[in-house]
Parts: structure tokens; sequence; C-alpha cells
């Protein structure tokens, strides 16, 4: 197999219950040949066991003892496989409201998210749902599979009409990239292999569409924003001097000689070398992992960001974020949490709930200023601190944030700056 | 297309370096668990990217079950002779010894579950506050749900249902005292991804992992190496074949597969044939549905 040009595809699935997500990863795993034999086994005796004719393709994802039992997703589980053409990384997510946090997760970095929508209900509002946070998220590229054709006997008219009821409410949604595939994920219609039931059907199959999304500028390439983990400062005689400036580009290009300034203190310098591992390199750009010295001798430490001289993120010390609310218990107005961002963390407040979002409807709530598990809303964050921050519309890796609760050290909210 | 992509496994590597340094910025006293098998291998290789024209800021733990591979073990003194790290070992025959643990009995035991108090003490005594660990999401069920940070209560167990969320890239290994964390920087790579990247950057493993003349019997579907803890049982014969590991663990319980893969070559193409996962082979796995996990819960690898 010639991959050493293939690119890495992250994409997350998203449906209500029963829509038929598993089904279709295992289906997708399977016509990929992407499962083992043991695999096969044991799955067939769990579907045997079950009662199931036949091999049950939903049982490939389910991992944890009680999500096999109770035959549901609870957790993330990512799941791989390689095509001629590509890698691919899963993140399958279960789809029930009370585990949006666990969807928001999937989407935080995927390049693409894959809705199943059933046939015989079309647009429900777990549709709604899922779309908002698959455009909240920014993920480029969303492709909407309508699946169970089989039960409405491949109908086109069925397919065209969920289509429109789709774009209908998806035009509040800013989404770039959207597509729409008629499948059935039991039989194998249009996921791996082109159906002969849908011939009115022109495009691609699923997986030769993951195959052929265009990813590459998915990353920002403009804006040079370079967040400093930490200094390299080995201890040998010859390195006496070296100071190294690890991290991974978050987004933009660097080279050396370039013109550069660190945040917050706005030093200026130039980059005198780039090394990837031990390779010595004359340019870099996201998503690297690189380490670079520059021409100056100045303070930089862990949680700085080195960017271009003339192109600076905003420095900000009050914002607004959307957030998402991860805890089982409520934010709280006015306590304390830590903001992590990039490298750099802070002590931050939450001002005021600006708004919180019907995520079912989209409408916003400017009365109710209560966030709890699971909900959305537009808050202001005050933090101790400027942070280096770009809108996340403009930059994902810049433009996100966590909060952790200080008293149990638990992620409890995500945000994205607006 | 622009030339600014990285390719899968470039993308990989540099996912995986970040996360150990990662580990270097949040945690005090990491290290990384080292078996000697391709995985921990990889990750010290990573670790040495990472962290270069340092030397790796992390000592090599190795959890020493006493039923090893003489090779694994000549391996593993030389790389840490080679990097300049430190070594520390914990022993499982030191635990059977303090009555830690007791030894299991039977025909099919093994000393695989008794790791867990063994690695939990070493974790303890040396203050560790992170394991790094080799573990792969595509390994095991119960693997694939796993975080790069995944914590560890002060009992050292895993609480698979109540997890951190990890998003973007924002990692948080914020713990309390006498909690600590597993790292698992290769989290995405496959076993074919694994062998892919070794092959191109050249990474030297254990002769045991290429194909070689073994005295072996045949039990549970492969073919088990004949060494001092071995007992024969009836109908079994000792064999000479040309065999290969595809993972390595005890002696005692790490099959091996016929095989003429005797170059890295040779074992991308054999691996990207096989219709078996890599722990297919190994009895630690097979004894129920859920062992894995079990073990996991506990505090295992
Ligand atoms: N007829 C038909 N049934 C399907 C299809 N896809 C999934 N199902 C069935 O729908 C049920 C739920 O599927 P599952 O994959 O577990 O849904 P999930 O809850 O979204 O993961 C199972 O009984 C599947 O066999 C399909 O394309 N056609
Ligand atoms: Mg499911």
């Amino acid at each position: 197999m010639i991959i050493d040009n293939n690119q890495l595809l992250r994409f997350t699935t998203a449906g209500s219950v029963d829509d038929g997500k598993s089904t279709l990863i295992g289906r997708l795993l399977f016509d990929s040949k992407s499962i083992f034999e043991d695999q096969l086994e044991s799955v067939s005796n769990t579907s045997a066991k079950k009662g199931h004719d036949g091999v049950d393709l939903a049982l490939f994802t389910d991992g944890l003892k009680d999500e096999r039992e109770q035959g549901i997703t609870i957790d993330v589980a990512y799941r791989y496989f390689t095509t001629p053409k590509r890698k691919f990384i899963i993140a399958d997510t279960p789809g029930h409201i009370q585990y949006t946090r666990n969807m928001v997760t999937g989407a935080s970095t995927a390049n693409a998210a894959v809705i199943l929508i059933d046939a015989r209900h079309g647009v429900i509002e777990q549709t709604k749902r899922h779309s908002f946070i698959a455009s909240l998220l920014n993920i480029p590229h969303l492709i909407v599979c309508i699946n169970k054709m089989d039960l409405v006997d491949f109908s086109e008219e069925v397919y065209n009409g969920i289509v429109t009821q789709f774009e209908e409410f998806s035009s509040k949604l800013l989404m770039k990239d959207v597509r729409f595939i008629p499948i059935s994920a039991l039989l194998g219609d249009n996921v791996v292999n082109r159906s002969k039931n849908t011939n009115w059907y022109q495009d691609g199959t699923l997986l030769s569409t993951l195959e052929t999304l265009h990813i590459s500028s998915d990353i920002n390439k403009i804006d040079a924003r370079f967040p400093v983990q930490t200094v390299l400062r080995p201890q040998s005689e010859e390195n006496r001097d070296y100071r190294g400036y690890a991290g991974r580009v978050a987004s933009g290009i660097y080279r050396v000689g370039d013109e550069v300034a660190v945040l917050p203190s706005g030093f200026q310098s130039k980059i005198k070398s780039i090394n990837a591992g031990e390779q010595e390199v004359q340019e870099a750009y996201a998503p690297m992992s690189i380490s670079m010295t520059l021409e100056d001798d100045i303070d930089v430490s862990r949680g700085d960001m080195i960017v271009r001289k003339n192109n600076q993120p905003e420095m900000e010390q009050e914002f607004d974020v959307m957030l998402c609310w991860l805890a089982n218990d409520a934010a709280k107005p006015r306590a304390k949490y830590t903001i992590v961002h990039t490298s750099h963390e802070e002590r931050a407040i939450i001002k005021e709930v600006v708004y919180k979002m019907d995520i079912n409807t989209f409408e916003r709530d400017s009365e109710n200023s209560n966030l709890s598990m699971n909900d959305i809303g537009r808050v202001k964050i005050r933090t101790t601190r400027r942070m280096m921050l770009d809108a996340y519309r403009d930059n994902r890796n810049t433009g996100s944030i966590i909060l952790i609760d200080e008293s149990t050290n638990e992620t409890v909210a995500a945000g994205m700056v607006v | 297309m622009s030339k600014y992509y990285l390719n899968y496994l470039d993308e990989l590597e540099s996912e995986a370096i970040y996360i150990l340094r990662e580990v270097w910025a949040q945690f005090e006293n990491p290290v990384i668990l080292f078996s000697g098998g391709k995985d921990s291998i990889l990750v010290t290789h990573l670790a040495k990217k990472a962290f270069y024209p340092s030397k790796i800021p992390f000592a090599l733990m190795h959890v020493d079950t006493g039923h090893n591979f003489p090779e694994t073990i000549q391996f593993r003194d030389d790389l840490v002779e080679k990097l300049g790290v430190k070594l520390i070992v914990g022993s499982v025959q030191e635990s059977i010894n303090n009555g830690r643990v007791a030894e299991e009995k039977g025909k099919n035991a093994t000393r695989n579950a008794l790791q867990i108090t063994t690695l939990l003490d070493a974790i303890e005594s040396n203050k560790v506050d992170c394991a790094i660990g080799g573990g792969r999401r595509d390994e095991e069920k119960a693997r694939a749900k796993e975080r790069f940070f995944s914590h560890r209560d002060d009992f050292g167990q895993w609480d698979p249902k109540n997890q951190r969320p990890e998003l973007w890239n924002l990692l948080n290994g914020k713990h309390f005292e006498g909690e600590h964390f597993r790292a698992f920087p290769i989290s995405n790579w496959t076993e074919m991804d694994v062998w892919n990247y070794i092959k191109r950057e050249n990474i030297s493993i254990p002769s045991l992992y290429f194909a070689h003349e073994r005295e072996v019997v045949f039990r549970n579907n492969s073919w088990i190496p004949v060494s001092e803890y071995l007992k024969l049982e009836e109908g079994e014969n000792v064999e000479n074949k040309k065999i290969r590991f595809r993972t390595l663990g005890d002696i005692t319980i790490t099959g091996g597969i016929e095989s003429d893969a005797d170059t890295l070559g040779k074992i991308v193409q054999e691996v990207s044939a096989m219709r078996k996962t890599e722990r297919g082979d190994r009895s630690d796995d097979k004894r129920s549905e859920t062992a894995m996990e079990d073990r996991k819960k506990q505090g295992y690898f």
C-alpha cells in the first residue's frame, strides 16, 4: 500500500438513538476490510447470544461493559481505518441530549461530521441540535446521510423531501460545505459500494466522499500563531547557550529569518533556527511540533505566544465566548475557574450569562442565566491577565478555551471565542 | 494541493510530541512505562525527538514480572545506557516475596494481573504523578475509550464512565496529592501505523520481532516459546519453528506466529495482510469479553 502522502481525516458521527450510527460505522469498517477475524468472531458470538440472525454490525463499536449490555453508546469511542487513500479516525459519539458534551468533545477536533437521519422520520429535533453543534464547533465539512433508505423503497421523493427540510432550517446556521447521501447502513447501499437501488443519485458514496474531501485548507494558514509549550535548555557542554522554544504550530507558517514578536511582552526578534526533532528545517507550519530559537536573548516561557510582527491576535482581559457546560454542577456566577487557552493559563470568572441558547430551536433566551450540564450559552469572561485570542471562527486552535473548577480539578466547560 | 499539509504519520508524530511536551510541562515527576515492546520503544523514540537537543527528561519504569524474554531485558539495558536516562524497576517477584500479591495457581496461571499491584506500588513509592504508556485505542475495546490524559484516583483506579472530557488539544492534568495520571501519546496510532513508522525511522527493536528459529509448543492456537517456566502438558511436543512475535509480553503467555519476515519491510507487508488483531494471540485478553476493561479499572497499563 502506497500511503506516504496520505492525509489523516478525523470525523465524528451524530444521529439520534437508533438512527443507525453504530451500524454505519460497523459497515464502513467491514466493507473497507478493516475488521479482523478475531473481532468478527467475537461479534458473531455475541450476536448469536443476543439472538440476532447474522452479524450485528453495531457491536463493533460499543466498548464498555455497560454499553454492550445496554446496547447504547455512553462515551466517545474512537475507531480507526485506513484505505489506500487516507487514514481515518472516527469519534463515535452518543446521540442523546444528555450526552451533548460528548458530541461537543468529538466535534472539537473533527474535519467532518456525518449526521444521520432516519429516512422514515426526516429531520427531527435531534438533527437540528446535532447540526447546530457541528456549526458551532465550526466543523469544516458536513455530510448528511439519509439512512434506512431500504425502508422507504429507496424513494427519490422521500430523499428530496428530507434534503429540502434540512436546507430550510440549516440556512440559519453557518456551514460552508454540506453534502447529502442516501444510504442503507444495514445493507451497505452507498456506504462503501455504490447502490443499484438509487440510480437517481449521481454523487459519491460515503467512503469516496470522505476520501476526497479537501481538508488541507481546514487549518488557518494565514495567521501565524506559535504557543510556547516548554523551553528546551540542554545541560550539555556544547549546547550551553541553547534556548529552544518548543511547541506545536497552531496556525500559519514560520520561516527562518521571520520577524516575530513574543506575546504578551511584545519583545521583537527574528527566528534563528527551526527544528523538527533532530532535523533542522527552513519552515514550519500547522500542525507541526517544532522548536525554534531566536536571534535575541529574550525572556520567553510557557504560555507565551510567538507571532509575526505585523499579524497579532487580540489581547483581551474581558471577552465573550459561546460556552458549553460539561459538568454536573451548574455554572456559578462570579466563581473562580482556571481558564486554559493554548498553553496559557489564568484565573477567570464568568461575569455574566448574556443569553442561553435553546439548542433545538436556536432561540436565544436572555432571561435565563442558568447554565447547567449540556447547556450552551454566550457568556462574558473576565481573566486576571490579558489573553491572546482569535475568534474561533477564524482559528479553532487559538479561539478555544476550557474552564477547570479549582475545587475539583474537573474540566467543567468548553468555550469558543466570539 | 498546497504543500503545507502533513501526511498521516507526520501528523501522528506531531500529536504525540505535543502530548509528551504537555506531560513534561504539567507534571512534576513523569516516567515512561517501558515494557521493551515496540509501543514503549516508539514512545521513547518520540520523547527523544520532543526534547532534542536535551536528553529525555523522564525515567523509564519497567514492571518486571520475572518471566521475561532475556532479549527484552538486554534491549532495555542497552537503550537506557545509550539514552543516559534513569531506569526504575518494579519487581513482581519482590511483591510476591513481600506478600503484597499471591502467585496464581493452576495451568493457566500468569503474572499478568499481579503487575497491577507492583505498578501501583512503584508509582507510589517513586512519587510518580504521570506514567506515560504506549497504549493504543485500536488495541482493545476498553482502550478505545481512553483519553490522552487519563485520571487515576488515589487508589490508582480508572473510572471509564466518569472521565474528563478532552476538547481540542487542551489537556487537563490537574490532580490532587496521591492521585496520578496516565498519558497515552500514541492513542491514535494503529498497529500498522506503528510498523510503518518504525520502518520509516529505522527504529531498532528487539530481535524477537523478526523471524527466527525457536523451540516452541503449540498451545491456544499459537506457538508458545519453550522456557524454564513452561510446563509441558500431555500431548504437547516441542518443535523447532521459524516464528516471530507480534507483541511482547511475558514469555509464558506470548504466542508467536510462523513467519519468514526477517526485515522491517517484510514485517510491514506481513502485518498489512494479517487477518487477526495483534492481541488475538495473548491469553491474558482471552479470559473474558471484558478482561481488559476489568484490569484497566484496577490500574493496569
Ligand atoms: N432497515 C434498516 N435498518 C437499519 C439501518 N441502519 C440501522 N438499522 C437498524 O436500526 C437499529 C439501530 O441501529 P444502531 O446502529 O444501533 O443505531 P445507533 O443507536 O444510532 O447506534 C438496529 O436494529 C439496526 O439494525 C438501515 O439502513 N436499514
Ligand atoms: Mg450506537
